[in-house]
């Protein structure tokens, strides 16, 4: 009878693990099915996109004159940098403001410590968007309007809440007596942060900055009121060219949203290797 | 190497005090430790010297400076943690190294400082490991050899063997103590293990509720007890504390009523004490052994039914209950045949007894330590 139960219980566990499978499997095909697409249809002919939206590109519809038409355009490249820019300057400062922020709120009890603490958890709450009207007419006072500082700063602003939240849970869990150890060592405070703290926490800091990085990179709404024009475009915007308002071109369209995902991706990659490598490093003990 | 000298040193935590006036001297090259049921405020005090916490009233000077304001790295002093500490994502050279990295120590110089200490504490095969890869007793060595290089004036060690198991803490405590002949350095060692504070320290700082109850060697706190506490505390098993009443006191001795019938004249001053107070008398259980028959003045006895008996090997515990149900534990030889519920009588010489007042302060002892 116990064998009987074992068995049982064995299957049960295989149906369970099929459940989450198949959960899981259901979403993952759920959210690749429009980047599939998008990506099927940027290699095919105008006339093949629209006679069978979700078929193979075929000998017939195969084409790459999208690609031509976005990688020639010098515009683009241009798009692209900007883009690059703005993500990786922003995550640079969120990711160390935010740890050396969380640092401090987690070590030193100062005064005002728990209303600051607070006071971020504010921004989490409150979408920045809600602020749009306020950040432009500072932008405009400030005459940032049209740079790249201007959504910087903005990002930075955006990020920050969450980066911080995260990081103080994970610098918490640095052990007091690893501190302690250091400065007996006569580290001083910026070194312990830098030498000890940081490479303790460098899965964490991994997850905030995929976290962070996403939205940014695929953000329309504050390149468009802060920073619309030519040499500040970043290619989320600039994509918005090819659609016109009579005629828009799909190939062009499809092929710059297809190259888009290209660099998150790499970035993604890179940090959640050093994800997987922070949490297996803390499982074998 | 460095003297350290508490004068009235105190802390607290907003309005409730957990360290009371401590006054303490540490000699140059002395191995102290503070010994002490948790919550006694060693480990805070430990942390007072090494600069972690802030010192509320007193004085502290290491090597005749008064060091109270300066930060742990300027106190010329290292510590050994509980857990260790080492930084995990260094490799062994790295955890050792690094504070002398961070004070500017040259390439060269740290390299050899570091290869003497881990040839010293047999840990130079694991220079290039990480901490994570190594056992508890190896980790413990790292830690110590990172304590080490930087030639410190005071070590401070806080329960450095609490996370080794049994055997390897045994090995570790000769090690230490070889350890403190050769560097010759001061050292404070915080254990709660009274096995640990008799056989590393030079002199035992016994603590209880924020304040210093003794302090002395090894022996005079075993042999010379200053309160209940103290006597509680070092020993094992614990004294055996039996109520009893004063019939006539001097300078030169008590005489004591045990129980009915059982009067003995003990050798302590008890000139504070008057003619029928309560008072208590401590026996060791290992002064405690099978009565053989001759009635005398100088024995303290008790009769009673044998309800347990632990075999050690090289001795029993036997635990006795007597007839008016004092409960007592003798230590006896390891040759000793004796069943659970046996009837028998416990002697003890009374040259060998402590006496504590109502307040468990105890009578001085007049008998000579040999």
């Amino acid at each position: 009878m116990s064998r009987a139960l074992a068995r049982a219980r064995r299957a049960g566990a295989i149906g369970r693990t099929a459940m989450v499978h198949l959960t899981l499997g259901g979403y993952c095909l759920l959210v690749l099915c429009p980047i599939a697409l998008v990506l099927l249809n940027s290699f095919k002919t105008r006339a093949g996109i629209f006679e069978d939206p979700l078929g193979l590109p075929t000998k017939a519809t195969l084409s790459v004159v999208g690609y031509g038409k976005v990688l020639g355009d010098a515009a683009i490249g241009h798009m692209f940098v900007n883009s690059l820019v703005v993500t990786g300057v922003s995550l640079v400062a969120i990711l160390l403001l935010g740890a050396m922020a969380a640092w401090a709120l987690t070590e030193y009890g100062f005064r005002g410590n728990r209303l600051l603490a607070l006071f971020l958890a504010f921004g989490i709450m409150v979408p920045i968007r809600l602020g749009s009207v306020a950040i432009l007419q500072e932008m405009v006072a400030l005459d940032l309007v049209n740079t790249l500082t201007a959504l910087v700063l903005v990002y930075i602003a955006q990020g920050l809440p969450l980066a911080v939240m995260i990081l103080s849970e994970f610098v918490a869990q640095v052990p007091q007596e690893l501190k302690d150890a250091a400065r007996c060592d006569g580290v001083g405070e910026y070194r312990i942060f830098f030498q000890v703290v940081l490479p303790l926490i460098r899965p964490a800091v991994a997850t905030v900055a995929v976290f962070t990085m996403v939205p940014i990179w695929n953000d329309l709404w504050f390149p468009l009121i802060l920073a619309p024009s030519e040499q500040t475009q970043t290619v989320t915007l600039g994509v918005q060219q090819f659609v016109g308002q009579f005629a828009t071109d799909w190939n062009a369209v499809l092929a710059a949203l297809s190259l888009a995902v290209l660099p998150i991706l790499v970035l993604y990659a890179v940090f959640s290797r050093q994800l997987i490598r922070g949490i297996t490093a803390g499982a074998v003990k | 190497m460095a003297q350290v000298q508490l004068t009235n040193v105190s802390k607290s935590y907003g309005s409730s005090q957990v360290l009371h006036g401590i006054d303490l001297h540490i000699a140059d090259g002395e191995l102290v430790v503070l010994v002490g049921p948790s919550g006694c405020g060693k480990s805070t005090l430990l942390r007072m010297i090494c600069g972690l916490e802030a010192i509320t009233a007193g004085e502290l000077r290491i090597a005749d400076q008064v060091v109270n304001e300066l930060p742990p790295a300027q106190r010329g002093i290292a510590m050994v943690f509980q857990s260790y500490a080492l930084y995990p994502h260094m490799t062994v050279r790295g955890n050792m190294a690094f504070g002398l990295k961070i004070h500017g120590a040259d390439r060269k110089q740290r390299d050899a400082r570091v290869l003497a200490a881990a040839k010293a504490l047999h840990i130079d095969h694991l220079l290039d490991r990480r901490p994570r890869e190594l056992s508890g007793g190896q980790r413990q060595r790292v830690a110590i050899g990172r304590a080490i290089v930087r030639e410190p004036r005071l070590f401070l060690f806080d329960e450095p063997l609490s996370n080794l198991d049994a055997a390897l803490r045994v090995k570790t405590r000769i090690e230490l103590a070889r350890l403190h002949r050769e560097l010759a350095a001061t050292m404070i060692y915080v254990t709660h293990d009274q096995v640990e504070a008799m056989t590393l320290g030079d002199r035992i700082v016994v603590m209880h509720e924020g304040r210093i109850q003794q302090a002395g060697s090894p022996l005079e706190l075993y042999e010379h007890p200053a309160n209940r506490f103290v006597a509680s505390f070092i020993g094992s098993p614990t004294i055996n504390l039996v109520p009893a009443t004063t019939q006539a006191c001097s300078a030169a001795g008590v005489r004591v009523e045990v129980h009915a019938g059982c009067v003995v004249d003990i050798p302590v001053d008890a000139a504070t004490l008057a003619p029928g107070q309560p008072v208590e008398i401590g026996i060791r259980p290992e002064h405690l052994r099978l009565a053989d028959g001759n009635d005398a003045s100088t024995v303290v006895r008790f009769g009673g039914e044998i309800t347990l008996i632990e075999q050690l090997g090289e001795s029993h515990l036997l635990y006795l209950r007597c007839a008016d149900g004092l409960e007592l534990v003798s230590r006896a030889p390891g040759h000793t045949r004796l069943r659970l519920g046996d009837r028998i009588a416990l002697e003890a010489d009374a040259a060998l007894l402590h006496v504590f007042d109502a307040q468990g302060v105890a009578c001085a002892r007049r008998a000579a330590v040999d």
